[in-house]
């Protein structure tokens, strides 16, 4: 038997038990981010003022595209997973809130998907 | 009256805000500005993926003054994120939550984001 009252069945509200999840996949990307970003952040300051060979051949390196595909990944996810708490902490109006989320989980897909194409393409395609 | 020594409530212009309070705030704004700038790391790489001409383009627009700042700003949000979310990382493994040791950690962590922002900065414009 259920102990929740009714009106609070009624309203359909509680937790949507994806929380763990949410924290854990917060904790798992932050960790991977940190070897990532020291990587990327060293592999930026010695690309800086090359010519665009360079940074073809660069990212042509099999250990090179692999971790900047990794970085991708795991910016974006851990970076739509924190933005969600933000607006879910700040946006108050529970439609303006959902358009929110829904614009800001699809513009992060979408740049994830377009980052990995572009860096793929830059290393596996002759131009 | 007879004045009293009963602590009075603080208000929030004139309130001096604890060293934690403010880093707490500051990891989640650089955790947005972080967010705001994956437009740049989307940008720069869709840029690459398009071939030498934009890709130039791209170098200039980054090299210039006002792309300077907007790197500088980009790099300090990075390191500070960095090493504040390693911060939260111990706080999940139970490490550090007495005052002390949180004020110093705080401490160490502003230290760190300086120095890696320095240092990063300094090898970027040495070569």
């Amino acid at each position: 038997m259920s102990m929740r009252s009714p009106l609070g069945r009624a309203r359909g509200l509680g937790s949507a038990k994806d929380g763990v999840s949410h924290f854990i996949w917060q904790r798992l990307t932050a960790i991977a981010l940190v070897p990532l970003s020291f990587w990327f952040v060293y592999s930026v300051v010695s690309l800086a003022g090359q010519d665009y060979g360079h940074f073809r051949a660069w990212l042509g390196q099999p250990g090179n595209l692999t971790m900047m595909v990794l970085v991708i990944f795991a910016v974006f996810h851990h970076g739509q997973l924190g933005m969600q708490v933000v607006i879910e902490d700040y946006v108050h109006d529970e439609k303006t809130m959902f358009t929110s989320l829904i614009v800001m989980k699809f513009a992060a897909v979408l740049m994830a998907v377009f980052s990995v194409v572009a860096v793929l393409r830059i290393a596996l395609v002759g131009g | 009256m007879t004045p009293s020594n009963r602590p009075l409530s603080p208000h929030l212009l004139n309130y001096r805000y604890p060293l934690l309070v403010l880093m707490s705030g500051t990891h989640r704004a650089t955790g947005v500005v972080l967010s705001i700038g994956t437009l740049l790391l989307t940008y720069w790489i869709a840029a690459a993926a398009y071939g030498p001409e934009s890709f130039d383009r791209a170098s200039r627009l980054l090299g210039s003054p006002i792309g300077y700042l907007v790197l500088f700003g980009f790099s300090f949000s990075l390191f500070y994120h960095l090493a504040n979310g390693v911060r939260h990382l111990l706080w999940d493994i139970g490490w550090g939550f007495e005052l002390p040791v949180a004020r110093k950690s705080g401490a160490v962590m502003v230290a760190v984001t300086l120095a890696c922002t320095v240092v990063t900065w300094i090898a970027a414009l040495s070569h």
